[in-house]
């Protein structure tokens, strides 16, 4: 599609809160291949930026907020073996352990955990593990719908909800994002804290100063942020 | 116009990269340094910090520089103290038991309230981008490092607790958080803290790292 530097950069002009840096392909070979993209963006990006993608150790965490990041998001070494949550949280502070959470619906009002990048099945059920994460220190949770991402038909509100009633850190609903209003329900019913937007931008179906402008119409506390949006509602 | 170079604490308390690249970004040399006496010298002095307050003391402690930067307040040297660094310039803090901070600003540092004033729970830490507004008359904000701000603008917040000037002329500008009032910038003299991260606020942050700069 381009280079991740290019976007990335685009995205910080345009206003966006934070930037999150998932490699995605990462778990299946056993590391993480963004730490040079991170570098170069630490250059000439000032918001805060996440990384996730085949973190799985205390050394790997201690290198990408070396090489510029703030925070780490763990899914699957996290499920592995929870105590790299409390090392984090312990060595580094809550405020960079992102617990990123694969969920996927099952009967009634139950997920299940998924890890590598949706692939694996674990048996866990999302809200206990989202509470166990909290628990053992992490200070945000990426909450990802396996079943509604790339789907572009809006985010799982009943899951968003499920456990921003459960946990007292912010929660960011990722996965189903289609259009600019999709973020109105997930907030507003849903308890969203943030949201996270993936390919309705980097198709640029919209812009983040659309996507803010609608939510401050709809009195959600966003920022402001002076960007002239190339799109009109 | 001659570089201007930025001393950063380097007390091994939270990642300097950041607040490094900021200031290279406004044109500074950035000189990241626990040596007493390159800080005693420098031109302008930068204290960041990240994490518990009693480690960050004592890591002060144990480099020997507690007194240093003490020292910066003599010689009137510009000091700009970020997060947890703003909350080490006061008294003390209440974090894990009563521990006692540089003591440059009067006030004490106390947990950020877990629920709101109309008593509803609340998420700690307080995260994200808030508003900064100005606590006196906008001169004090126009003669502060906020001065090329537009009042109201927001900037990005990571932190659990907050300072609490006892004297309310060196709070120059606050947050809401639950309808709490939360310094966000206090000053006294040559010395700034800033509570919100000007290295993780985007324009809004690095204009006040330039103002650190150039003034």
């Amino acid at each position: 599609m381009g280079s991740p530097n290019e976007y990335a950069l685009d995205y910080y002009k345009q206003g966006a809160d934070e930037l999150i840096y998932m490699d995605v392909v990462a778990s299946l070979y056993g590391r993480n291949h963004l730490g040079e993209i991170i570098k170069n963006a630490a250059k000439d990006i000032f918001i805060p930026m996440t990384v996730g993608g085949g973190i799985r150790s205390i050394e790997d965490v201690r290198e990408i907020l070396r090489l510029g990041a703030d925070k780490v998001a763990i899914n699957t070494a996290a499920v592995a073996n929870s105590k790299i949550i409390t090392d984090v949280a312990r060595q580094f502070g809550s405020q960079c352990m992102v617990a990123s959470i694969e969920a996927k619906k099952k009967e009634g009002e139950h997920w299940e955990v998924y890890t590598d990048n949706g692939r694996e099945r674990t048996g866990i059920d999302v809200v206990e593990w989202a509470k166990k994460c909290v628990m053992n220190g992490a200070g945000e949770i990426l909450l990802t719908s396996v079943d509604r991402e790339g789907t572009r038909t809006g985010f799982d509100i009943e899951l968003v909800k499920a456990v921003s009633s459960e946990v007292n850190v912010p929660v960011i609903a990722s996965g189903g994002m289609g259009k600019p209003e999709d973020l109105l329900p997930v907030v507003l019913e849903g308890g969203a804290d943030a949201v996270a937007m993936a390919d309705i931008l980097h198709y640029k179906r919209t812009d983040v100063g659309n996507v803010r402008a609608i939510a401050l119409d709809a009195g959600i506390g966003v920022r402001r942020y002076e960007h002239t949006s190339h799109y009109n509602n | 116009m001659s570089t201007p170079v930025i001393t950063i604490i380097d007390y091994g308390v939270g990642n300097l990269l950041s607040v490094q690249r900021g200031f290279e970004n406004c044109g500074a040399r950035v000189v990241a340094t626990s040596d007493s006496k390159t800080i005693l010298n420098a031109e302008r002095v930068v204290l960041p910090g990240v994490g518990a307050f009693p480690n960050a003391m004592a890591a002060l402690k144990r480099l020997d520089l507690i007194n240093t930067i003490q020292e910066l307040e003599k010689s009137e040297t510009p000091l700009l103290a970020i997060c947890l660094g703003m909350q080490l310039l006061m008294d003390e803090s209440e974090e894990f038991g009563l521990t006692s901070g540089l003591g440059l600003i009067p006030g004490r540092v106390v947990a950020v309230p877990s629920t709101t004033t109309s008593g509803k729970t609340q998420k700690i830490p307080h995260i994200g981008w808030n508003e900064v507004h100005p606590r006196h008359v906008s001169q004090i904000w126009n003669d502060s490092l906020l001065k090329g701000n537009t009042v109201g603008e927001a900037a990005y917040f990571v932190h659990s607790y907050m300072a609490q000037p006892s004297d309310l002329k060196n709070e120059i500008a606050f947050a809401i958080y639950g309808g709490h009032k939360i310094s966000a910038v206090i000053s006294k003299k040559n010395i700034t803290g800033c509570q919100f991260h000007p290295e993780k606020s985007g324009m809004v942050g690095l204009k006040i790292l330039r103002s650190f700069c150039y003034d």
